[in-house]
């Protein structure tokens, strides 16, 4: 059999997708449900006076309406909504109760609940329902929070909620800015995004009829954790809780957290003993689901006098938004290891100061941490080059880690290990690819032309973390989870073979790269294998999908727990030959005695004598199925150099992307197919932070764009087609040699995009310029140094 | 995002949509393609109690060229307009035009006299209509009138329309001289930022989003008259409005781009 | 109105939004919602052939018309003798599927519907008049570049 890894295997998940006949969380319906109608606070900060909800309890199939002081009363819940990544011993962490109670903290924060018998009726209702606000001040922005004169929490006297510091030689730093030739520093702002997975939100919880189990159907990354975290919040054991994520319309962290919805839905759904939903709408998101980034960044680098830079040293102010949510503030401390990025940087200085606003709670967003530090160090490269006077190529080439030659076990100034890394050959593969001479001589043409149409080029190597994550490396973070993954492989008795992950895809199709390890490994036809997961009776033990760790982490542990069935099978294959096992060969699924190939069995057929048992070996328990928790001893550190060309119209400011040229290095890749879509989508989105997308808040914390006709995500007609390309660096953590690619594109995109404006605006005198790069910023900054090239 | 409740009737002729104008009064709307109403309905900005569905009058659906004009039944569909062979004769600039609006989904179901009532001033077509001197044909209980387009467009989302009239046709002059339509965004689904129609070699330049209503670049019209050159009338383009503010631009900026556009609108408009 | 073939006819509250009758009335779930401001087009059908966008018409307002939505596209292709494959798809479905122009699949649906009608209008579209053609939906895991592929290799088999 040919190896399937590495294959452009069709995805198994599309069929159903394309015909329409997944189920989604809001295609999903139970008798006698009961539909909750959110009311929202429509203030960024509030003294709440009075809820009159006599109105909506009037309205045709209203079942009733909680306050949140009624919903405190009635003590449906133990504790707040969880953070589970305290960073430091005295962060401050308000209590987020799922409804809040006397004060709201942002728009968007839940004030009062209907619940109706159907979906118009809930939305009818949530509108009668009559909140009397007392306006307090509010803190809309970082900088005002940065400013403490404004309190996002009435009863707090300070908005800073820690201090996080990462300064492994603070000497070594000192001396080296010191001594340098050059110091270039920056300021960088790293907007508010807001997810957008196409799908919104949604939860269906359903009590059963006795026994006090309670099924939770849920659009989650997480269902796993959501189950542990339901436990801990509502009190109701665990083992009377299941969750299901159905099919999940993207995720792209926004759908990783224990939202006031989930909580709200199974504790009402056992009150009422009737299954509760809640489906999100779209403009309703901006205030009910996490956002991403919303940090500023200052940033200084120290160099000799070729840029050879010697330390980094940055700090952070980092949005929350009104509350901590599951990992809110660990998100910023996940980009700390990379504020080096791919160069060989012998010191590192990073500090973080987390606030808390007046606006919608932070957490991660694809890339987590990573994307803002790789924008940080890879901005401010073309900075010191244009400082040093040579080339962006130039800058990163004086850099690279080991001259940009491979490496193994690089200890970076951060103190982590880099797993392995190959920089060069991306770099000039993606240089190659854009033909940077001809596009460099097109630039120079059209700059000494005087053409409105101005070129801009901007690479951006970048390294990032993921395979989240070493289960000890968390806890030295305060994280309170571990990161690894559980697998369970079984061969039924009808010989097809039964995967279980507690990995919990939302498009990236693990059906389909689980469905080809095993393939490989046990030699048997992909569609020979069935998939299970995202269902907590399934798959009782997982960690989900997140940080790009499903496979680098939960495909390693599919693979381990194929060996180890491998290696029972052989004993019953030798047990059959009446041979020793280490005389009995494996190969492309079939055991066979070295020697007398003519006798063989497949490991398929091996599935009914393990279920019958009728003849194992002494002391051989019956059936054929094994599992592994894998805990991985390192994360992974996937690479790649971005190119960028945008096109800027110097008469309007209109900016467009022309080309994009990506080589990417994930290790050994499973499916090229699924790793380029990856790829694509990422970039996308990284495209996106950089020329379209920004939450944008006044001063009293009310955001001005919350639906999809002022939150501009943007659509096929502005974007082109992408050029990729891939070099293959094994991971040393993992036995497959792979590291991830969920988040790769987006953390090499934004920076790429900037450098190619800022390059194409260099003749007008920019340097930099904030996110999203708008017409009327490109215009404003065209115009601001007199508009003469 | 659900709208309110309402009533629902279908208007059978376009005088019983008036008749139910009449009845109703003031809490009725009428709803054509709905693709400017129901998004509004859906966030409760509109709550109307009663809606006339004039959307079925299929008699009022045409593209037909008579005495040196182009008369368009109301309820025609901007894909209609986009794929007319009339118009791409008589006024290609309307094709144009009506091929930038929203989206292929939205133009299959938008309709140029909802466009036109609903008086965004951010909207493509009525910018158009505006820049070719079209007139708008209102129907009410004592028959029709013509209202040329200058005088249609009162304020933000308000035109001359009576509560009980309804627009049966909007009328264009056939075979005009050089066009052309510059629409400014940032995702092609969007409407302009800022847009400029140029119609007749210039005789007739309108803005979008330059005020509250679509506006004739009067300064610029009659410079040209006068003999200017397009950049010299493009200067003046912005003369007299008052540009809106909001996310996407400022006045400065948006009197920026209404010259820069007015320009190029001209010069394409002219083949220079 | 006519749905997938099959006659249609409940009483519904005029409010009805086409895409909720078609979901919660008929069960027909394969059409999603993305958004509340006709901005996404997860909610794409087609009223008697064109792409619509089923969030922004009352149901009352689709009385007497044929809709197809995606559970229906592969009938539709059979009647037009273009089905293809074992699932008797649409060229376009098996074409998302062959480009890999789909991950979690939520604007699927709607981006198969709009990609169908578009084709029809534009039977050889150039790749920017694909992408214009797709500007009112919204992907947010492919990046579109599978996308406008699969677009362009059934028009590329059209032609």
């Amino acid at each position: 059999m040919t190896a399937v890894m590495g294959t452009r295997m069709l995805r198994k998940e599309d069929p159903a997708l394309l015909a329409g006949e997944n189920k989604f969380i809001d295609d999903i319906h139970a008798p006698g449900e009961l539909w909750m109608g959110m009311v929202r606070s429509t203030m960024g900060h509030a003294k709440i006076n009075s809820i009159d909800t006599a109105e909506a309890e009037a309205m045709p199939g209203v079942a009733a309406v909680y306050t949140g002081a009624q919903l405190a009363d009635m003590g449906l819940w133990l504790a707040p909504l969880p953070c589970a990544w305290p960073v430091t011993d005295d962060m401050v962490n308000p209590a987020h109760n799922p409804v809040c109670v006397d004060e709201a903290k942002h728009v968007g924060d839940i004030v009062a609940v209907v619940l109706c018998d159907s979906r118009y009726g809930a939305a009818d209702a949530a509108e009668k329902v009559v909140v009397d606000y007392e306006p307090l001040p509010a803190v809309g922005s970082l900088e005002a929070a940065v400013a403490n004169e404004v309190m996002a929490h009435s009863d707090l006297t300070t908005n800073k909620a820690f201090h996080w510091p990462l300064i492994p030689d603070p000497e070594g730093t000192e001396k080296a800015f010191a001594e340098a030739a050059h110091v270039v520093k920056a300021k960088f702002v790293q907007q508010r995004l807001i997810p957008s997975a196409m799908e919104p939100r949604g939860c269906l919880a359903i009590p059963s009829p006795a026994g006090g189990e309670i099924t939770l159907y849920t659009a989650s990354q997480v269902p796993h954790i959501m189950k542990v975290m339901v436990a801990a919040t509502t009190g109701i054991p665990e083992s009377k809780i299941r969750v299901i994520a159905p099919s999940v319309g993207g995720g792209f962290g926004g759908k990783l957290n224990i939202d006031p919805d989930a909580i709200l839905s199974v504790t009402l759904a056992n009150h009422l003993g009737l299954p509760v939903r809640w489906t999100e709408a779209r403009t309703e998101a901006a205030g009910s689901t996490h956002q991403g980034r919303g940090q500023i960044q200052h940033m200084e680098v120290a160099a000799d006098e070729s840029g050879k830079i010697s330390s980094v040293r940055v700090h952070l102010d980092a949005d929350m938004g009104a509350y901590m949510m599951l990992i809110t503030p660990g998100v910023p401390l996940l980009g700390s290891f990379l504020y080096t990025g791919v160069y060989d940087i012998p010191n590192l200085a990073f500090t973080c100061d987390g606030y808390f606003t007046n606006m919608t709670p932070t957490d991660a967003y694809r890339g987590a941490g990573r994307p803002e530090a790789c924008y940080a160090i890879e901005r401010i490269m073309d900075i010191l080059a244009g400082e040093v006077g040579i080339t962006p190529e130039e800058i990163r080439e004086r850099n690279y880690i080991n001259g940009g030659e491979k490496f193994e076990n690089h200890d970076a100034a951060s103190t982590l290990t880099f797993d392995s890394g190959h920089y060069r050959p991306a770099h000039d593969k993606a240089l190659e690819m854009v033909k940077i001479a001809d596009l460099r001589a097109e630039q120079a043409r059209r700059r000494d032309a005087g053409d409105s149409k101005q070129l801009g080029i901007g690479m951006c190597s970048y390294v990032e973390i993921c395979g989240l994550a070493p289960s000890r490396a968390l806890g030295g973070l305060n994280y309170a989870a571990g990161g690894w993954e559980h697998a369970t492989v079984r061969v039924l008795p009808t010989g097809k073979i039964e995967v279980v992950s507690g990995s919990t895809p939302h498009g990236q199709g693990h059906e389909t790269s689980w469905s080809m390890i095993i393939a490989d490994k046990m030699g048997v036809d992909p569609n020979d294998v069935e998939v299970l997961h995202s269902d907590t009776a399934k798959s009782p033990l997982g960690l989900d999908t997140y940080g790009s760790r499903s496979l680098a982490v939960g495909g390693v542990a599919i693979a381990m727990a194929a060996d180890k069935v491998i290696e029972k099978a052989k004993l019953i294959a030798a047990h059959q030959f009446e041979a020793a096992p280490e005389d009995v060969q494996f190969e492309a699924g079939a055991f066979s005695v070295a020697g007398t190939p003519a006798k063989s069995v497949h490991i398929q057929e091996l599935g009914f004598a393990a279920f019958a048992a009728h003849d194992l070996p002494d002391g051989m328990e019956p059936n054929l199925q094994e599992q592994v928790s894998f805990d991985p001893p390192n994360f992974a550190f996937p690479f790649g150099t971005h190119v960028a060309v945008v096109e800027i119209d110097t008469d309007t400011g209109g900016v467009e992307l022309i080309n994009y040229v990506g080589v990417d290095d994930c290790g050994h890749q499973v499916n090229p197919l699924i790793v380029e879509g990856q790829l694509h989508g990422g970039i996308v989105q990284g495209v996106a932070q950089a020329l379209f997308e920004e939450a944008i808040y006044d001063d009293d914390g009310n955001i001005s764009n919350p639906s999809f006709m002022d939150y501009l995500v943007p659509s096929a007609a502005e974007m082109p087609m992408m050029d990729l390309d891939h070099t293959v660096t094994p991971s040393t953590t993992n036995p497959l040699g792979v590291k991830g690619v969920g988040e790769a594109g987006t953390i090499g995109s934004a920076a790429a995009v900037m450098n190619a404006v800022c390059d194409a605006l260099k003749p007008y005198g920019v340097t930099d310029m904030d996110m999203p790069a708008t017409p009327k910023r490109i215009w404003e900054a065209i115009n601001s140094n007199g508009g003469a090239a | 995002m659900i709208p309110a409740a309402f009533d629902y009737t279908v208007a059978e002729s376009a005088e019983h949509a008036i008749q139910l104008l009449g009845e109703y009064g003031d809490e009725s709307k009428l709803l054509a393609g709905g693709h400017s109403l129901i998004p509004m309905m859906k966030y409760r900005l509109a709550t109307p109690t009663q809606l006339i569905d004039v959307g079925r009058l299929n008699d009022l659906s045409y593209i037909n060229r008579s005495n040196g004009h182009i008369a368009i039944g109301a309820m025609t569909k901007h894909k209609q307009l986009e794929t007319s062979d009339v118009l791409a004769e008589a006024c290609p600039m309307l094709a144009h035009v009506a091929s930038l609006v929203g989206d292929p989904s939205v133009r299959h179901r938008g309709t140029l006299g909802g466009t036109m009532a609903h008086a965004d001033s951010a909207s493509d077509l009525p910018a158009a209509v505006l820049a070719l001197g079209g007139t708008i044909v209102a129907q009410g209980p004592n028959g029709q009138r013509e209202i040329a387009a200058t005088d249609f467009f009162k304020s933000y989302f308000e035109s001359a329309l009576e509560p009980d009239e309804m627009i049966v046709e909007i009328r264009v002059p056939a075979d005009t001289g050089g066009w052309n339509y510059q629409k400014f965004n940032r995702r092609a689904q969007d409407w302009a930022i800022v847009g400029v129609a140029v119609a007749d070699g210039g005789k007739g330049i309108a803005l979008v989003n330059m005020g509250s209503t679509p506006l004739r670049a009067s300064a610029s019209e009659a410079a040209l008259a006068s003999g200017a050159s397009a950049a010299d009338a493009a200067a003046m383009a912005a003369d007299g409005t008052e540009p809106p503010e909001d996310l996407n631009a400022d006045g400065a900026y948006r009197t920026h781009l209404a010259k820069v556009l007015t320009q190029r609108a001209l010069e394409a408009a002219n083949g220079e | 109105m006519t749905v997938n073939g099959k006659t249609r006819s409940s009483d519904v509250e005029p409010r009805t939004l086409l895409v909720h009758h078609l979901r919660d009335d008929l069960g027909l779930t394969g059409t999603n919602i993305g958004c509340d401001s006709s901005s996404c087009g997860a909610c794409t059908v087609h009223i008697d052939g064109e792409s619509v966008k089923a969030c922004t018409v009352l149901a009352v307002q689709a009385e007497g018309t044929n809709i197809t939505t995606i559970e229906g596209l592969s009938a539709v292709a059979e009647a037009e003798g273009i089905a293809t494959g074992e699932q008797n798809w649409h060229p376009m479905q098996e074409a998302f599927q062959q480009c890999h122009a789909l991950q979690c699949g939520y604007c699927t649906p709607g981006m198969v519907m709009a990609s169908t009608s578009f084709l029809k209008e534009n039977p050889n579209p150039s790749e920017q008049e694909i992408r214009e053609g797709l500007e009112g939906n919204l992907c947010r895991c492919t990046g579109y570049h599978n996308i406008v592929k699969a677009v362009q290799s059934v028009a590329g088999g059209a032609s």
